[in-house]
């Protein structure tokens, strides 16, 4: 197997007296993409807040040999790494360029002009619409600015959070295809995905979560495979239209 | 009448520019800043005392706040403690007080050009609110809003009584920025007047640029719109917080600057003066900036008129104005939750 990236190792994360993760061992290598499936409340997103410094967390986070546990947020991102969150997080009232400009806002001059041109090449929608206010987006073009945004800080390791969540079925379809270029480009990707169906197609490896636990690991396809991942995940879900 | 309406959108300009700083901290930060006032009395002494040709005590208290904003920070480092982070807070902290103290005794000594002056006094009191953020609020940045505010009271006292230790009770004036004066039919222009809508609205264009065009503008505005999102562009809380404070400080002071050619200044008088540019940004929600630009002029324009004609009543007929706002707003805002980070 290629070198780490990411390694979490027994990581804890609880709300008050709750422990919503537990003792959860995961890697990502990188260029690949590993996907967490697993069912609401499963403690997926929870997990993806503690590796980003959002939430705190026992246990050990290590990404390019570095240790992450002191770092905060902002450090985080200036090593390479970066979270779309779930509620994307965008800057509504103010224009698609500059969301894009402030994704960059850690890096120089020559660079941003550089990661404009990769973003509005993987996203020509968000071109055409860069000067229109991010809030007044549709949904699946505030998903592509949300990630846009974070590809233009051009991290090494790129945390998914629900990237399909209410979009259009052939909006999704999109998204995921340029999940897969992202890997091509050498970015790894770490995907939480309630559409298990499309993440384990995407995916090289995967983790399922259930109540804050990892019960099953390993290569996408064998995962989804599995006669209990099919019957929790896979069985009753429809066939993703595209 | 006119000359009253004059007066009126005189003030009312000053009013706007402290609201603007008003909104702007509490969007960042979510403090309201009630010692915002002092900012003013600070620019006013500061300005006051360089046109006399003496050093501002200002400068002294900048260098000790300057030293414990040092102190704070080493002990927040202690266990990332870098030469790079401790360069750093140095330069920040000590050695540029000291650099201000240093170019403060120069201009009291040899400035006696106006444009030098106030110069000179935003370069001192602008650090003040640098030091302020870094002492009081950036450790309980995360703290709610009431908590904040109550804090906020707490500073406004303190560096109220810093300011009766530092300058004492004696009132102050300065000359007028320029002496010019012309008569327009009925109405007389002072060059004090005309400064003062000059400098608002040079003031109001360089933060329209600086927020629309520059990054750090923008990085700025991108904190006050989603905090989370910002912080996962990289852009920290704590600098934002920083320059949204340098940024009221020097506001207040030029403030102050404008207003202590027309009035005695006090160490307590900036409190209410900042007061009534309160006011203009709670009628603005404390979020829109050419709402409180409207309700700034007029509060100006009601305490012109009403110091005219009921001048006991002056205060309390403007500080009224505020009452009938918050009632409908009371009725037209929904309930909100406040927002937890």
């Amino acid at each position: 197997m290629t070198e780490k990236l990411l390694s979490l190792d027994e990581v804890s994360v609880s709300y008050g007296k709750v422990e919503a993760v537990r003792t959860v061992s995961l890697d990502v290598a990188a260029g690949e993409i590993v996907t967490i499936v697993g069912a609401n409340g499963a403690g997926k997103t929870t997990l993806l807040s503690a590796t980003m410094g959002i939430l705190p967390f026992r246990g050990r986070i290590r990404f390019d040999g570095r240790d992450l546990g002191r770092l905060d947020i902002e450090d985080r991102v200036g090593c390479g790494l970066s979270l779309v969150p779930e509620h994307r997080e965008l800057f509504a009232s103010m224009t698609v360029e500059d969301n894009l400009l402030l994704g960059a806002f850690r890096s120089s001059k020559a660079s941003t002009a550089v990661a404009f041109e990769r973003v509005y090449a993987l996203f020509p929608r968000l071109k055409e619409r860069r000067l229109q206010l991010a809030g007044t987006l549709s949904g699946g073009e505030q998903q592509m600015l949300a990630m846009g945004r974070a590809l233009m800080g051009r991290p090494r390791l790129l945390m998914l959070d629900e990237p399909s969540l209410g979009l259009a079925p052939r909006i999704v379809a999109d998204i995921f295809k340029i999940i897969g270029d992202l890997r091509q480009a050498g970015i790894a990707v770490l995907l939480v995905e309630q559409n298990a169906q499309a993440a384990l197609r995407i995916a090289n490896r995967a983790y399922v979560m259930e109540l804050g636990e990892i019960v099953m690991k390993g290569p996408a396809e064998t995962v989804s495979k599995d006669p209990r991942v099919v019957a929790s995940y896979l069985g009753f879900e429809p066939e993703v239209a595209a | 009448m006119l000359f009253l309406a004059q007066d009126g959108i005189t003030n009312g300009a000053i009013y706007a520019l402290l609201g603007f700083g008003l909104v702007l901290v509490f969007a960042v930060t979510r403090v309201i800043l009630i010692p915002q006032g002092e900012f003013i009395t600070f620019g006013a002494f500061t300005y006051a005392a360089l046109s006399s040709g003496t050093l501002p005590r200002t400068a002294q208290l900048a260098c000790a706040l300057g030293v414990i904003a040092f102190c704070v920070e080493l002990v927040s480092i202690r266990h990332q403690l870098s030469i790079r982070r401790l360069v750093r807070a140095a330069l920040l902290f000590v050695i540029m007080p000291a650099v201000i103290w240093l170019v403060a005794m120069i201009a009291a000594k040899y400035s006696r050009s106006v444009p030098a002056n106030l110069a000179v006094s935003l370069l001192i009191v602008a650090p003040i609110g640098l030091y302020i953020y870094r002492i009081v609020y950036q450790p309980m940045a995360h703290a709610s809003v009431l908590v904040l505010l109550i804090a906020s009271v707490g500073v406004h006292l303190a560096l109220q009584g810093m300011g009766l230790v530092f300058f004492g009770a004696e009132g102050m004036r300065a000359p007028p920025i320029t002496e010019v004066a012309f008569s327009i039919g009925p109405l007389r222009v002072t060059g004090q007047a005309l400064a003062v809508y000059v400098i608002a609205a040079l003031l109001i264009v360089g933060l329209w640029l600086f927020f629309g065009y520059t990054l750090y503008g923008k990085a700025l505005r991108a904190t006050a719109v989603n905090r989370v999102g910002a912080r996962l562009v990289g852009v920290r809380t704590v600098l934002s917080g920083q320059m949204a404070f340098v940024l009221a400080a020097a506001i207040g002071a030029i403030s102050g600057i404008l207003i202590v050619p027309m009035t005695t200044i006090y160490y307590d008088s900036g409190f209410l003066v900042g007061l009534k540019g309160f006011i203009a940004a709670i009628v603005g929600g404390l979020g829109s900036y050419p709402l409180t630009a409207m309700a700034a002029v007029a509060v100006g324009l009601v305490e012109a008129f009403s110091s005219f004609y009921a001048s006991n009543f002056k205060e309390v007929i403007v500080f009224t104005l505020i009452v009938p706002v918050l009632l409908l707003r009371s009725l037209a805002v929904p309930e909100v939750e406040e927002e937890k980070d």
